[in-house]
């Protein structure tokens, strides 16, 4: 006599909630894992069921981050937390020069949060993964009482590998060298904004969320070791990574305020909401500091690929003992480009 | 941007720079205080000053909402934010504003308090409907500009019968502080304070027009132009100054034709002063006690009064005395002169108001203009060839 077999419900995606078995690590959990994130990053090392994932090691230099997203609101034009997790974190990791391989992903989820929701930032997410080619290998779930989150939060790591001989880093900078900026500053940012409780604003703007080591492997094949450094202006905008690099490599920058590409939409919604676009965060964009001998190839590289179209030499690294990153007005006067004190917009990415 | 790029043309700029160069009288000093913060974050955040010539100064005047509020004022709203079942709206520029021993709105937030951030008094009255069990307190503050808005929003309450709806009240008048300043010992008798002519508001006169500088032009023959906020208003109302200085006139002059008549916005008037009545005196930061400087509710609309409701006081609260803040906004030292800038006080750590908004002196020229000092003290910065 065969035992019996318990009848396995559907997931009711449509209208139903996590609850807190879903994190209690039983059959609901695993229900869950499986028809939610599982078939929305399917691969091998998933479908393998362990608490972790094997990888061979491929000769050369490694590199690791971590990143925790907690955007507000969680859908926003332009993308979503899924999105923006793996894009960040693959970010993280091509700023190095590096090819990035394998990400981890872990949601702490708010009891009540609508499966629907869940289901379309797991989707969300997959479907960044495979157009980077950066599978998901690795993940946990956990459940919060209601009121001890706010919907999901993400946590990622990534790995990856540099190719042999670049060593990019914050201190590399050095008078003389160019600084570049990928494309147009402040898009995530507002897009994130008009979306705000309170603040919602009718705009056309999405964010620039993207994942950028298709562009960075091809300023590293043209720019090589001539790259000293890159960073993706995100939190605090071009203004903190500039003045991270200044403080980092002991110079100073002089930057020109009319070489830096600002949508006139995004420039309005800045003017309106009292914002300075050098300080809105970027979630596509990358600023990087190149010796005077690669500047034009890697230039060429750059405005060559789709995310790199809009690209421009935007001001030069100085001798400067106070670290000032200063910039010449279109208005014709100078002025610091400062850190923002404060919060501007919390929870951005 | 239309209708905002226009006024950033650094072409136009350097015209009206080479003008004022070529006019300025080199045997001449002048010395004009931009009332606004407005005004002081434009020449900032746009360089003004490196498009000036070296016997023309602007000094920064105290018209900067958050920094002229007294700290006990500030007091006044964390303790009364701190009332259980209160909520306590405000502008979010409010919030890191410190008050005595290192107290702000943002700690008192931390430790529990409700106070939520809004855009508009009528985000305030949307929370009122929407808590009736919350006593909810509007922390307004400003000039002429952002008082009828507060009138509105009273109005509002009054027709809805919101009877959990307040607001603490501590508005206040652009031409009395004018008046205050131009009294002071500093300018009148004394003499430490040179002040050749005003660049008045843009915003606030708006809303009241030309009419009220008439006096103080005439009075203590100082000419004013009121001025927009955009750098090319302010280059263009420091060219107008510079005539009527050389041409020995005081008047009332309009630059801001665009937004500003002689009597402003007379409906705006109405619905404020339908709401508010003047107090026979209020302090402000650094200027002391104003006669007739600020604005209460009237009798008829003291229900929507939170000092009455809760009964709340104004108690004595002191400044940090290194603090150099009231002396910046009589236009009697500038922010370097102060010990804490840039020292202990900065954007991040403010000790003063002045460092807090972005529209205060210090803020204004720790974030933008701080390199000039820099330069002069030490030339080493190269840029590149």
């Amino acid at each position: 006599m065969s035992v019996q077999q318990p009848i396995r419900r559907k997931l009711d995606v449509k209208n139903g909630r996590v609850d807190l078995s879903h994190g209690a690590g039983g059959r609901a959990m695993g229900q869950l894992i499986e028809d939610i994130f599982h078939a929305a990053f399917d691969n091998d090392w998933l479908r393998a069921g362990n608490d972790q994932s094997a990888f061979d090691v491929e000769a050369g230099r490694m590199v690791m981050t971590t990143d925790g997203y907690v955007v507000s609101p969680i859908f926003f034009p332009g993308g979503d937390i899924g999105s923006l997790a793996v894009h960040g974190t693959i970010n993280d990791i091509a700023m190095a020069g590096a090819r990035p391989l394998y990400l981890s992903a872990s949601f702490i989820i708010e009891e009540g949060f609508p499966l629907a929701d869940l289901k379309r930032i797991a989707a969300s997410m997959g479907e960044a993964s495979r157009e980077a080619g950066v599978p998901i290998i690795t993940g946990d779930t956990k459940v919060v009482e209601r009121g001890k989150a706010d919907g999901v939060f993400i946590s990622t790591a990534g790995v990856g590998v540099a190719p042999p001989g670049l060593a990019l880093s914050s201190d590399a900078a050095r008078p003389g060298d160019f600084v570049v900026l990928s494309g147009t500053i402040g898009d995530h940012g507002v897009a994130v904004m008009s979306k705000r409780e309170n603040l919602e604003f009718e705009t056309q703007i999405l964010s620039d969320s993207a994942a950028l080591h298709g562009l960075v492997a091809a300023m590293v094949a043209a720019g090589g070791a001539g790259i000293r450094v890159m960073r993706d202006p995100t939190r605090g905008g071009l203004a903190a990574t500039l003045n991270e690099f200044a403080h980092q490599s002991r110079v100073g920058f002089a930057i020109e305020e009319e070489a830096v590409p600002v949508r006139p939409e995004v420039a309005a919604a800045c003017e309106f909401l009292g914002l300075d676009p050098l300080n809105v965060a970027n979630e596509g964009k990358l600023v990087a500091i190149l010796s005077p001998d690669v500047v034009e190839a890697t230039l060429a590289a750059m405005k060559a690929h789709p995310l790199g179209a809009g690209a421009a030499v935007i001001g030069r690294v100085v001798e400067d003992p106070n670290f000032f990153v200063e910039m010449r007005t279109s208005f014709g006067g100078g002025r610091i480009v400062d850190w923002l004190s404060g919060e501007q917009l919390p929870r951005i990415c | 941007m239309k209708y905002v790029d226009e006024y950033r043309d650094g072409k136009l700029a350097r015209g009206i720079a080479a003008t004022i160069a070529r006019e300025a009288d080199p045997a001449r000093l002048y010395h004009f205080m931009e009332f606004c913060g407005g005004h002081t974050h434009a020449i900032s955040r746009y360089g003004l000053e490196d498009l000036l010539p070296e016997n023309l100064r602007m000094i920064h005047g105290p018209g900067c909402p958050v920094c002229v509020l007294p700290i006990a004022r500030l007091e006044m709203a964390i303790e009364c934010a701190q009332r259980p079942n209160v909520t306590l709206c405000t502008y979010g520029d409010l919030m890191r504003v410190p008050g005595s021993r290192g107290s702000s709105l943002l700690k008192a937030k931390a430790a529990g308090a409700d106070i939520r951030m809004i855009y508009s008094t009528l985000d305030a009255i949307r929370i009122a409907e929407k808590e009736p069990e919350r006593e909810v307190v509007f922390f307004a503050i400003g000039f002429e500009t952002t008082t009828p808005p507060t009138a509105l929003a009273v109005r509002a309450a009054h027709k809805k019968s919101l009877a959990n709806f307040s607001i603490l009240c501590n508005h206040v008048l652009t031409p009395a502080a004018i008046q205050s300043i131009l009294q002071s010992p500093e300018v009148r008798e004394l003499g430490s304070v040179r002040i050749d002519g005003f660049i008045g508001p843009a915003h606030v006169s708006t809303v009241i027009g030309l009419q009220p500088y008439r006096f103080f032009a005439e009075e203590f023959e100082k000419p004013v132009v009121v001025a927009g906020f955009e750098p090319l208003d302010v280059m263009q109302a420091i060219l107008m100054l510079v005539r009527q200085i050389n041409e020995g006139r005081h008047e009332v002059e309009n630059q801001y034709v665009r937004a500003v008549t002689e009597f402003g916005n007379e409906r705006a008037q109405a619905e404020v002063a339908e709401v508010f009545e003047l107090r026979e005196s209020f302090e402000w930061r650094g200027l002391g006690q104003v006669p007739y400087g600020a604005l209460r509710l009237r009798p008829a609309y003291q229900n929507y009064d939170a000092e009455k409701r809760f009964g709340l006081e104004a108690k004595p609260a002191e400044d940090n005395p290194a603090c150099e803040c009231g002396a910046i906004l009589r236009g009697v030292k500038k922010p370097r002169d102060c010990k804490l800038f840039g020292t202990a006080c900065t954007p991040d750590t403010p000790m003063g108001s002045c460092m807090v908004s972005p529209e205060g002196a210090c803020s204004a020229h720790w974030t933008y203009g701080r390199f000039r000092e820099a330069t002069k003290a030490a030339p080493q910065r190269r840029s590149v060839a």
